[in-house]
């Protein structure tokens, strides 16, 4: 047992529904019981989804306790293949099927017998994988059974495309600014001349996934989510993947020249130094602003990093390398892929945290006492705490990280952002810092608002203690309207009930 | 309309395919409530994300909950349940020295039969710390019932001796005394005599403080006493429960807790409307007044008053039509109070109906549509709510009250929502707060007003076939 407050990285079934649901017209079923769809209310909120969100429950009971869930997951799938003819169905397993180890294979198999659709049991174990490697796991999964339901009737396209072509694996629904990043990877390969044969797994349909090797490369922008399949790719067809995360100038440069290398490979003749150039120091204003005088400001100032292994490593990069920033630790809580982190990162900082532990990062974070962090939501509000400004780099998430505006993190278009990111934080810090020194913008306390200031009235002591329980930041609103209510009326006491009185006389 | 008014009300039950929170989200309200408890929800990472995204800025206000994360070794029982148990709640403990721990049982560990009844009382003895034990999970509860299950083993706490508690009162109350030198001892005198003598009255349910001084003021003009809260402010103040009590549920969901304080603790139970809506409000009152043979004095002014200050809402409502899909329990209250307010419903959708427990409240639902002749709405228990949307597609409300995993959908198919939830955590009981509740539903239709001529009702492109 652990005693937890805050997880970074959710359970597995959350990384199976984000892949199932990411699919167009693939319909998850999880077996689960009452309340655990809360997927549903996130995909709904954070991503202000405008359709109904394809995840339903088998629901896990009493009744299903007692005597097994017997026909039940199997008419839910079927009714399911019938109300809404889905290419796909993924049963997906919960921490609660995980214990009452039912033959959920078997009834996937009993299912598939009557749907129209095809039918699946996502492979992941509550107790051995988390949201990240579950996700990868089943779009592997799902990559891999049209890959050979394709093979099996002899449907696999044969041969490539006839122009360079890619296969953008990874973007998926709730993941950090995937749709921002989607658009700017495609925008960048047509800058490139090459054809995007397919990105997935989000808004892509599994019919598509049999055409994946048709691609001459496959690309993962994501270390956490697309790997699995890419490696399957590379196994069953030679398939070349490039997996350097094209998330700041030297590492999008880095990315494009490895893209070079494989079509090259393949029989293309490009050379795109020259784009590379063209963007970095005209297009992209990321190079030019490590070299302008805001950014020098910023040398040497301490800052940590701390998030998933693709946006901690980045990021942590860009501070170190392209702007001058002493990363005092960077780490991640990816601790299932913590050799990799180490080997990205350790260079450009002095020390790497590995843990999934918030206080841990709480502490090292109040030990070194940055001038900025670059964390998730949970580390914005140590640094609200603390008072260090806090750029929120990674998932774990809120709404607001789920901007309507163009906000990629990769790409050229990405660097530019990360730079406003970076700065925007940094200069909020000096500028409070600034404030302090002189006390304030303005020290001349507002002592009141509106009428009330020389009250005739007076309060009661149960009266104060009522208003007290008002929250501060409507209180000084209800105190007026209680004291223009009383004085309308000639009350001279404001007790508990007059309180109430105005309030329903007012609404206020 | 013309059509046949059904003469009963018409009960109907479901597949259980819909959604709702996880009862163990009462965590998020109770520990604000009772001030020195702390919260231990056993579970796995499954209830902790939910319990993490659903509460979102609260958990980083250092709450008083955790949970107590199930590890590979804790299901296969290699590690030893009581130590583990132990070692966290010493750390607790250790860290903010709570009143009372209590431990939210889960659907984990339901299966694996943990045997937390077993264990608490053991460690309680040892740790010196009140272990509370309630099984608030998703498998036999949904969301506000979790409160139900908390309350109910609270019920079991709440101390049964008067004597005691009193000496301890008169103790502190001499500190009282002489802090109130000034005050008069007339005054402290003639408050004793402005209630009527009545056996002692319990009220349960988890409000927020304002609203529970409210409803108290509110039996005060009745003269009626209320002696005691469950939950109170603090585990140690809660209230006195003798055999023979009356007692009288605020909220709708609370019959386990009812169930118990009549079977366990000897209580009588006041069968009432709840106290939602100046309509539930008034007759909660009088049941209560009833019970006690006291005759109420200006309610039906004090209500016509309340209606009169919601005029400029209630407009906005008036002949429109509402959808529930249920979700918390509120419904019938919520329905029975929209159609005083001249609202026609669709349908009642509650994840659980008790019938004797909501029996005044169905014969007031029942009474007001046959006073505003408006047909009875159907009740859908356990409703299935993709069958709903369907049914919704059909009737085109003008409101559907919805959770929010459906609530963005319907908005972009042109449906007005209003997210149920937040009937939960708003202040919705008693004259006072009638307005809120109205601030609530006609939301979406006045800010759908502001934006009506801009013709952007649908936004998405095809409605899905079949």
């Amino acid at each position: 047992m652990k005693l937890a407050y805050w997880m970074y990285a959710g359970p597995a079934h959350i990384g199976t529904l984000r892949v199932a649901s990411s699919f167009k017209n693939v319909h998850a079923i999880m077996h689960a019981p009452l309340g655990d769809d809360y997927f549903n209310v996130m995909r709904s909120m954070l991503e202000r989804e405008r359709d109904f969100t394809p995840v339903t429950a088998s629901v896990v009971d009493r009744n299903v306790l007692a005597r097994g869930s017997q026909e039940k997951v199997v008419d839910n799938i079927t009714r399911k293949d019938a109300e809404e003819r889905p290419d796909l169905i993924v049963l997906t397993p919960t921490c609660t099927s995980s214990i009452l180890q039912e033959d959920l294979q078997n009834f996937v198999e009993r299912a598939q017998l009557e749907a129209k659709g095809d039918v699946m049991l996502a492979d992941v174990n509550h107790y051995r994988v988390n949201e990240l490697q579950a996700a990868d796991r089943t779009l592997h999964q799902i990559v891999q059974f049209y890959i050979e339901k394709a093979r099996k009737k002899g449907e696999l396209p044969e041969g490539k495309t006839a122009k360079p072509s890619v296969n953008i694996i990874g973007i998926s629904t709730l993941g950090f600014h995937n749709q921002h990043d989607c658009t700017e990877l495609k925008r960048l390969m047509a800058d490139l001349g090459i054809e995007v044969n397919a990105a997935i797994p989000e808004g892509a349909s599994v019919h598509e996934l049999k055409n994946l090797p048709r691609a001459w490369f496959n690309l993962c922008p994501y270390r956490e989510l697309g790997l699995m399949a890419a490696r399957y790719l590379e196994a069953e067809f030679g398939m070349p993947y490039v997996d350097i995360t094209p998330m700041g100038v030297v590492e999008t440069a880095r990315c494009i020249r490895k893209i070079q290398q494989i079509v090259n490979a393949q029989g293309a003749d490009v050379d795109y130094e020259e784009f590379i150039n063209e963007q970095t120091l005209y297009v992209s204003q990321a190079a030019w602003f490590s070299r302008s005088i805001d950014c020098q400001n910023l040398t040497g100032k301490k800052a940590v990093v701390f998030g998933d292994n693709t946006h901690a490593a980045a990021i942590t990069k860009i501070l170190a390398r392209e702007m001058g920033i002493h990363v005092v630790w960077a780490g991640t809580y990816c601790k299932y892929d913590a050799d990799w982190f180490r080997e990205q990162v350790s260079e450009y900082c002095d020390e790497v945290i590995i843990t999934d532990d918030h206080g841990q990062i709480g502490d090292a974070i109040a030990r070194v006492e940055p001038s900025a962090i670059f964390g998730t939501q949970m580390e914005r509000h140590v640094g609200k705490r603390l008072n260090i400004p806090c750029g929120v780099i990674a998932a774990p998430i809120h709404i607001q990280n789920f901007p309507i505006g163009y906000k990629p993190f990769m790409g050229y278009e990405g660097t530019n952002q990360i730079a406003d990111l970076v700065y925007n934080s940094f200069t909020l810090g000096m500028e409070d810092h600034l404030l302090e020194i002189f006390g304030g913008h303005d020290t001349k306390e507002v002592i009141t608002k509106g009428i009330s200031a020389e009250s005739d009235l007076n309060w009661t002591r149960e009266g104060v203690a009522e208003l007290n329980k008002i929250p501060g930041f409507v209180r000084g609103k209800v105190k007026r309207n209680t004291e223009k209510f009383a004085r309308e009326r000639g009350i001279k006491d404001i007790t508990v009930e007059v309180l109430y009185a105005a309030k329903e006389a007012v609404g206020a | 309309m013309t059509t046949a008014q059904p003469e009963a009300l018409n009960f109907e039950c479901e597949t259980g395919n819909y959604h709702t929170f996880c009862p163990i989200s009462c965590v998020a309200w109770l520990y604000q409530k009772i001030e020195d408890s702390f919260f231990l929800v056993i579970g796995t990472k499954t209830c902790g994300y939910f319990l993490q995204n659903a509460m979102g800025v609260m958990i980083f206000a250092e709450p008083r909950y955790a949970m107590a994360e199930l590890e590979e070794g804790d299901i296969s029982a290699q590690l030893n349940d009581y130590e583990e148990l132990k070692r966290l709640c010493l750390q607790i403990k250790r860290d903010r020295n709570p009143s009372v721990i209590v431990w939210i049982g889960t659907c984990t560990t339901e299966i694996i039969k943990m045997d937390l009844e077993g264990l608490a009382p053991k460690l309680e003895g040892e740790i010196g710390i009140p272990i509370v034990v309630a099984r608030a999970n998703g498998l036999d509860y949904a969301f506000t019932q979790g409160e139900d299950t908390v309350l109910a083993a609270m019920a079991t706490r709440c101390p049964d001796k008067v004597s005691v508690v009193e000496a301890e009162k008169n103790e502190r109350n001499a500190i009282q005394k002489l802090l109130n030198f000034g005050k008069k001892k007339e005054e402290v005198a003639e408050e004793e005599s402005e209630y009527v003598n009545h056996p002692p009255l319990v009220l349960f349910g988890s409000l927020p403080d304002p609203v529970v001084t409210q409803l108290t003021l509110e039996l005060k003009k009745q003269g009626i006493k209320v002696s005691g809260w469950l939950p109170a402010k603090r585990f140690t103040e809660l209230p006195v429960i003798e055999e023979g009590y009356y007692v009288a549920g605020v909220n709708p969901f609370l019959s386990r807790t009812a169930t118990t304080l009549m079977r366990r603790r000897k209580c009588k139970l006041i069968g009432a409307p709840f106290p939602i809506g100046p309509d539930g409000t008034r007759a909660w009152i009088e049941k209560i007044c009833s019970v006690f043979g006291i005759t109420p004095q200006g309610l039906e002014e004090r209500e016509a008053q309340i209606w009169e200050g919601l005029e400029e809402y209630v407009k906005l409502i008036r002949g429109k039509s509402v959808f529930f899909m249920g979700d918390n329990l509120l419904e019938v209250s919520l329905a029975r109070f929209l159609v005083r307010c001249g609202m026609t419903v669709h349908e009642i959708g509650i994840p659980y109906m008790d019938k004797r427990y909501q029996a005044a409240e169905l014969a007031l639902l029942e009474k007001t549509c046959k006073e505003m002749g408006v047909p009875i709405p159907k009740i859908v228990e356990k409703p299935d709510n993709y069958n709903q949307v369907q049914r919704i597609y059909e009737l085109k409300p003008d409101l559907v009250i919805t959770g929010m995993a459906h609530a963005n959908p319907l908005e972009a198919r042109g449906i007005n929502t209003k997210w149920s939830v937040e009937f939960t955590f708003a202040q919705i009981h008693g004259f006072t707060n009638a307005r809120d509740i109205l601030e609530l539903v006609t939301r979406p239709l006045r800010r759908n007003n502001s934006l009506k001529d801009l013709g952007w009702d649908k936004l998405v492109k095809e409605e899905a076939k079949i």
